[in-house]
């Protein structure tokens, strides 16, 4: 278990920036979209508000998968007090 | 300590600290029930489906705020105590609510309404990011150890009742003052409403006790001096705040918004049911299901939380789509036949002129009852132009009334997607309690909670509706949010977490 546990660390990390280069193309993608073919949706705002909550979050995530590759998740403390 | 708790002592905790965090969520929730209404006030009338978008946006920005919420009120829950704390976000979250009541239409003041209802839904935001994370860190400092999922999911059935009461409330004062009224002003009386609510709740508040485990850590000096840092800059609790969300709130949040929210916009605005029997059919669910709170918190003192939880993801992620299939299929009125209609009654033609134009809009309306017992208005808008002629608009089939088997069968499919929430949403306030030390408790499982449940939860109407819009998409295609997020989080939940429960929450 442990051994899938770090190798999907990597899975992880690499997931991170993965899922902010599609929502980048996404946002450009729609947001060109404006107007012509869609209804006043996907505005730049919108858009915006999304990627300015999942960058950090994206960030979190490779922080989360490099954890779990460096093995931090090995051992779940089973105390408050090994916290 | 919490041990010895009487239990009559362990219920007027309770119910102490549900009540203001049940009108807390009715507050948050109001703002969503009437987002439709709310959209038509705040922005032009030709702004279309994207009034809608833009309004969800606003109720969306109040999730994002609650995760700086929980930081800077969980600061001040961890340094003054749990109970001022969740005075002050219980004062300011009723004084929001109750100004968003007031402000004036897009008509009056342009968008300056928008602007405004954002700042106030802001700061409604920010006083949930305070309040959760007090009130369950309240309760299960008081609970015993071994029924600290019992205990604590009475918390968890204020987010589902607070929902319930909101749409209560609008449907009582849609009904007293007709639709037409109520959409012109009488949508702001839940909100006004709510200052009557918070008075009672801050009176009752004011009786309640500091939590035994702060006011021992209080009392030997060891109090949090900096609770932001010991919460963040300790690598070992940063890891378990990131386990936290990825591994359990994150999934839990689609969960929850997708039962309780999405549901909701999906039958009224995808679906064109009509706006009463929307909300009843998420009445009788939620009514149906808020028992099962209790069951799984109880349940999970026994068999632990994780698997609970995790169970209610997958079953999320397998019927999610099936469902919302049975909901178009069962509302497509397309293919009716003549022999199934009992009347068909077309209303008087109206015409209304196009501001700064010659043109005007025509509506043809006709009302129709089919022999099943369903009904529905057929809509068609045609521009009448003195140069172009007339140009025939798109007929919309909407207002659409249930026959009395569907309804059942909508209240039972809404009952499963709760039954879900609550498996998600029983245990969860345990196992964040159980998660963390006493000193940093308050900062540390509000910021994973309301990450998962503001942003990544709260978004789900936003996002999928913004998926729905795309070209190409079908209105099934917004599903792919909450089940991606879901799935992510069953992964990581299944992998990472453990299942075994901290007996000793007192350290």
């Amino acid at each position: 278990m442990n051994t899938l546990k770090k190798f999907l660390g990597l899975v992880w990390m690499v997931l991170g920036p993965l899922t902010m280069t599609f929502l980048f193309i996404q946002a450009i993608d729609k947001v060109g979209l404006t107007h012509t073919d869609i209804e006043r949706t996907n505005t730049i705002l919108q858009w915006a508000i999304i990627l300015f909550i999942f960058l950090p979050i994206s960030l979190g995530l490779m922080i989360f998968g490099f954890y779990a590759w460096k093995g931090e998740y090995d051992h779940l403390p089973e105390s408050s007090e090994e916290l | 300590m919490s041990d010895n708790l009487p239990k009559n002592n362990i219920f007027k905790v309770i119910g102490a600290s549900s009540l203001g965090t049940l009108i807390e969520w009715y507050d948050f929730y109001i703002f969503g029930s009437l987002a439709v209404i709310i959209g038509h006030q705040l922005f032009p009338e030709d702004a279309g489906a994207s009034a809608l978008i833009n309004t969800l946006a606003i109720f969306a920005a109040g999730f994002i705020v609650r995760p700086f919420g929980a930081l800077v009120f969980g600061r001040l829950g961890d340094l003054i105590g749990r109970k001022y704390t969740f005075l002050l976000t219980l004062v300011l979250m009723g004084g929001s609510t109750f100004f968003i009541g007031l402000i004036p239409s897009y008509k009056s003041i342009g968008y300056a309404a928008p602007i405004l209802v954002l700042v106030l839904r802001l700061i409604q935001g920010l006083a949930l990011g305070g309040e959760y994370g007090g009130a369950a860190t309240y309760v299960a400092e008081h609970a015993p150890k071994n029924k600290r999922g019992f205990f604590t999911s009475w918390i968890q059935t204020t987010a589902t009742l607070g929902l319930f009461l909101s749409l209560g409330i609008i449907v009582i004062t849609k009904n007293i003052l007709g639709a037409e009224t109520f959409g012109d002003w009488g949508w702001r009386i839940p909100f006004l409403l709510s200052i009557v609510l918070v008075v009672v709740s801050i009176y009752i508040r004011m009786k309640m006790h500091e939590s035994p485990m702060f006011s021992k850590l209080k009392a030997e000096g060891n109090v949090s001096k900096n609770p932001l840092k010991e919460s963040f800059s300790n690598k070992a609790n940063f890891k378990m705040v990131l386990l936290a969300l990825f591994g359990a709130t994150m999934g839990q949040g689609v969960i929850w918004y997708t039962g309780q929210f999405y549901a909701q916009s999906f039958l009224e605005n995808t679906c064109k049911l009509d706006f009463n029997d929307s909300r009843y059919i998420l009445l009788w669910g939620i009514a149906f299901a808020t028992p099962f709170f209790v069951v799984f918190g109880a349940w999970s003192d026994k068999v632990g939380r994780k698997w609970i939880m995790l169970s209610g993801m997958l079953l999320g992620i397998l019927f999610y789509r099936p469902i919302y299939q049975l909901f178009l299929d069962d509302t497509d009125y397309t293919k009716v036949e003549q022999t199934d209609i009992l009347s068909a009654s077309p209303a008087p033609v109206t015409s209304v002129l196009i501001a700064n134009s010659t043109d005007s809009l025509r509506t043809v309306s006709t009302k129709v009852i089919l022999k099943s017992g369903a009904s529905f208005n057929k809509v068609q808008i045609d521009t009448v132009s003195a140069t172009k002629g007339i140009l025939l608009g798109k007929e919309v089939v909407k207002d659409k009334v249930l026959p009395t088997p569907v309804f059942w069968k909508f209240v039972g499919l809404i009952f499963f997607q709760i039954l879900l929430v609550t498996m998600v949403y029983g245990p969860i306030a345990a196992f964040l309690v159980e998660l963390f030390p006493t000193k940093i408790r308050y900062t540390s499982m509000s910021l994973p909670y309301h990450i998962g449940n503001g942003v990544f939860g709260g978004l789900v109407p936003f996002i999928a509706t913004l998926i729905a819009s795309f070209s190409g998409a079908t209105p099934l295609s917004g599903l792919w949010y909450p089940i991606g997020i879901a799935a992510l989080s069953l992964v990581i939940g299944a992998i990472y977490l453990s299942n075994k429960r901290d007996e000793n929450i007192n350290d």
